[in-house]
């Protein structure tokens, strides 16, 4: 029996030999990387495992509790998926930055202090813009630098808590934190950040459309996950979270149902969706918490699944745009079939995998009797079937006759949406397995009679809605447009900023050259050559003619003087003289 | 992709009978669900859970807000030219 080892090292280690390995093994290796790393997480027991002592801190890189294990397990099936979906790919920058960016995705999970979890949140951060890059075209390259510039200021706001909150209580260990303090305000923002909490969500609605077909998969399951996991780690229960997440549930559902890119489209309903978990935990209930985390391993599922239809039709098509796009299902049937599970499943539709856990955040929110944000997230859940539910599927596999006749995706394509339909469906059908990898136990049954029945309601009206709307021709018609966002603040504040820099810097600029380059400097250099001559003839002019020098006598002795100090001649009399001048007017000045 | 010339099959939805069966489904199937609530004892935790179709009328008025509100508040307020950003 081989000693296990961090979970995280066994696909950053594996990502290392992927570039060496050629020809028909190359995908089997990388199939294996998820497996290995699998079975290596299934024999870690519970408990601290590799501690390592650094400087006076203690490092941890296996906290093996429930509530990281459940990230563990849906982390490793998340990437098997993606690497399958992946296979086609002859690039090795994306294979390697994917496996990096899963291994450090577990890093960051498994993480017990607050250092080795910052070096692991950063690496997140890294291996991810290889992703957004790697599609190689001037819109990905301006996404991937946003993306870059703004999680570096979530990071610095992370390094920036941790630093004083490992200075305030001398302890580097990340538990529970709660918000007291300037040093978990910076922690809660740079967690939030990562999280996509509004006006902090651009990045994701940005870069994330950009991406390549296959970095879009590992990009919707990790850094959006891994902050949740954070949040449910140091801030269970923390009220604020409570509003921020109805808000995330909230206002992205607007945005997607007037947004024409449909990856984008998907991207909004991502941060729809994780507003669901934040809210779990902000109520901080075990339910809340159980439902929370449940939310998470499903949406990583149904969410890759909708991007991985998406990306397929990407990948036979090269469009994208709802304008462009209709009437798939002709000839890609499966694709299109997979697609409409993952739509049922986000939309919570019974016997599919989200009606089993939103349902326990919406339950705890009624147990709390907080009727606002039970009604917002009623809302949202009406409208995420809306947008993601229908829209998706309608308008890339169905609407009007695109003409396009694309071949069905490739095999390796549909294996890995089928795996993952499988597992929505499963999920949604039995839930007991998810339940009992849990943190808390669960007593909560979905499957009651009125909770369906008002589940179905609430979708198949909403579904009515969209229908008569559509014959209504109110529904609103696709359109080459984009929507500007919380980015506009960056995208065009950085040219006001520019503008502001430019013309306030620039000048003072300018202004100082004149001052000190044009006028002062001369000016010096005047006062210096002829500063001494100056002086010598103040003092020894009224002198010579207080003494009886009159006319070309006076002017003799001047010229005499000045050709003296020019040539530095002048006799030790008159530089003795001066000297005592000069040393009496600093002692009278002193 | 499709070749000039070859005539085209003819799927599933291009048959107007098939659009109809599935409206017709659809639509009953949203008769049998109102139906169904009158059968259903229901154990709610808000007072207005227990209002005849709430369900259905809150995902059906929810839906058509939100399209509204999308369509003519949001949609003027940053619609932008595709290459707004360039």
């Amino acid at each position: 029996m081989i000693n296990p080892v961090p979970p995280a090292a066994v696909f950053i280690i594996g990502a290392l030999f992927i570039p060496f390995i050629k020809g028909k093994f190359k995908s089997a290796c990388m199939l294996l990387i998820p497996v290995i790393g699998f079975l290596n997480l299934i024999s870690i027991p519970e408990g601290y495992h590799w501690v390592v002592g650094f400087l006076d801190y203690e490092l941890v890189f296996g906290r093996m509790d429930r509530l990281s294990l459940v990230f563990g397990y849906i982390f490793h099936i998340i990437s098997f998926i993606a690497i399958l979906y992946a296979l086609h790919v002859k690039d090795d920058v994306q294979h390697v930055a994917g496996l990096v960016y899963a291994g450090s995705a577990l890093g960051v999970i498994f993480a017990g202090d607050l250092f080795s979890f910052f070096v692991f949140w950063e690496m997140l951060t890294v291996a991810s813009i290889f992703l957004i890059w790697a599609r190689r075209t001037k819109a990905a390259q301006g996404a991937g630098f946003r993306y870059l510039l703004v999680h570096a200021v979530g990071g610095l706001c992370l390094l920036a808590g941790i630093v004083l909150h490992v200075n305030q209580t001398g302890s580097i260990e990340f538990g529970f934190l709660g918000l007291n303090g300037p040093a978990s305000y910076f922690i809660f923002f740079g967690f939030g950040l990562n999280c996509a909490w509004p006006f902090l969500h651009m990045w994701l609605s940005d870069a994330y459309p950009e991406a390549t077909i296959t970095g879009t998969i590992f990009l919707s399951a990790f850094t959006t996950k891994c902050a949740v996991y954070a949040l449910a780690r140091a801030f269970p229960g923390t009220e604020a979270l409570i509003w921020i997440g109805a808000a995330m549930a909230g206002f992205p559902i607007f945005y997607a149902v007037i947004e024409n890119d449909l990856r984008r489209v998907l991207a909004y309903s991502l941060i729809n969706q994780v507003g669901f978990m934040v809210v779990g935990i902000g109520i901080g209930t075990h339910m809340a918490i159980n439902g929370a985390v449940a939310h998470a391993f499903n949406d990583i599922l149904f969410k890759a699944l909708l991007f991985m239809s998406m990306g397929a039709v990407m990948y036979r098509t090269g469009k994208i745009n709802g304008t462009a796009l209709g009437g798939l299902y002709r000839t890609m049937p499966l694709t299109c079939i997979f697609c409409m599970v993952g739509a049922a499943s986000i939309s919570a539709f019974p016997l599919f995998s989200g009606f089993v856990s939103k349902s326990m955040v919406m339950d705890a929110a009624a147990h709390g009797h907080m009727k606002i944000v039970w009604f917002i997230l009623l809302f949202a859940s009406a409208g995420v079937f809306h947008h993601a539910g229908i829209k998706i599927p309608f308008f890339a596999f169905f609407s009007h006759d695109s003409g396009m006749r694309p071949k069905e995706a490739p095999i390796h394509m549909l294996l890995a949406m089928g795996i993952a339909a499988f597992l929505c469906i499963f999920i949604g059908s039995f839930p007991g397995p998810l339940y009992s990898i849990l943190p808390y136990p669960v007593e909560y049954a979905p499957y009651t009679i009125p909770h369906v029945v008002g589940q179905t309601q609430l979708l198949f009206f909403s579904a009515l809605a969209f229908t008569l709307l559509m014959l209504a021709g109110i529904y609103p018609a696709e359109q080459r447009c984009i929507n500007i966002d919380a980015d506009w603040f960056y995208r065009k504040g950085s040219r006001l900023f520019y503008f502001i820099m430019d013309k306030s810097m620039n000048s003072l600029n300018k202004l100082s050259d004149r001052i000190f380059v044009g006028g002062l400097a001369g000016f010096l250099c005047h006062i210096s050559k002829r500063g001494p001559e100056i002086l010598t003839l103040g003092v020894l002019a009224p002198l010579w003619v207080v003494t009886g020098a009159k006319g070309k006598e006076l002017e003799d002795r001047i010229k005499t003087a000045r050709a003296a100090l020019h040539t530095h001649t002048s006799p030790i009399g008159i530089s003795a003289a001066v000297a005592t001048v000069f040393l009496v007017v600093v002692f009278l000045l002193r | 992709m499709k070749k000039k010339g070859e005539p085209d099959k003819e799927y599933l939805f291009d048959k107007p009978r098939n659009v109809k069966i599935l409206f017709i489904s659809f639509y009953s199937s949203l008769f049998i669900l109102l139906g169904l609530e009158f059968f259903v004892h229901k154990h709610p935790y808000f007072p207005w859970e227990e209002w005849p179709e709430f369900y259905a009328v809150y995902g059906f008025v929810a839906c058509v807000v939100l399209v509204l509100v999308s369509k003519y508040i949001l949609r003027p307020l940053v619609k932008r030219r595709e290459d707004y950003y360039d």
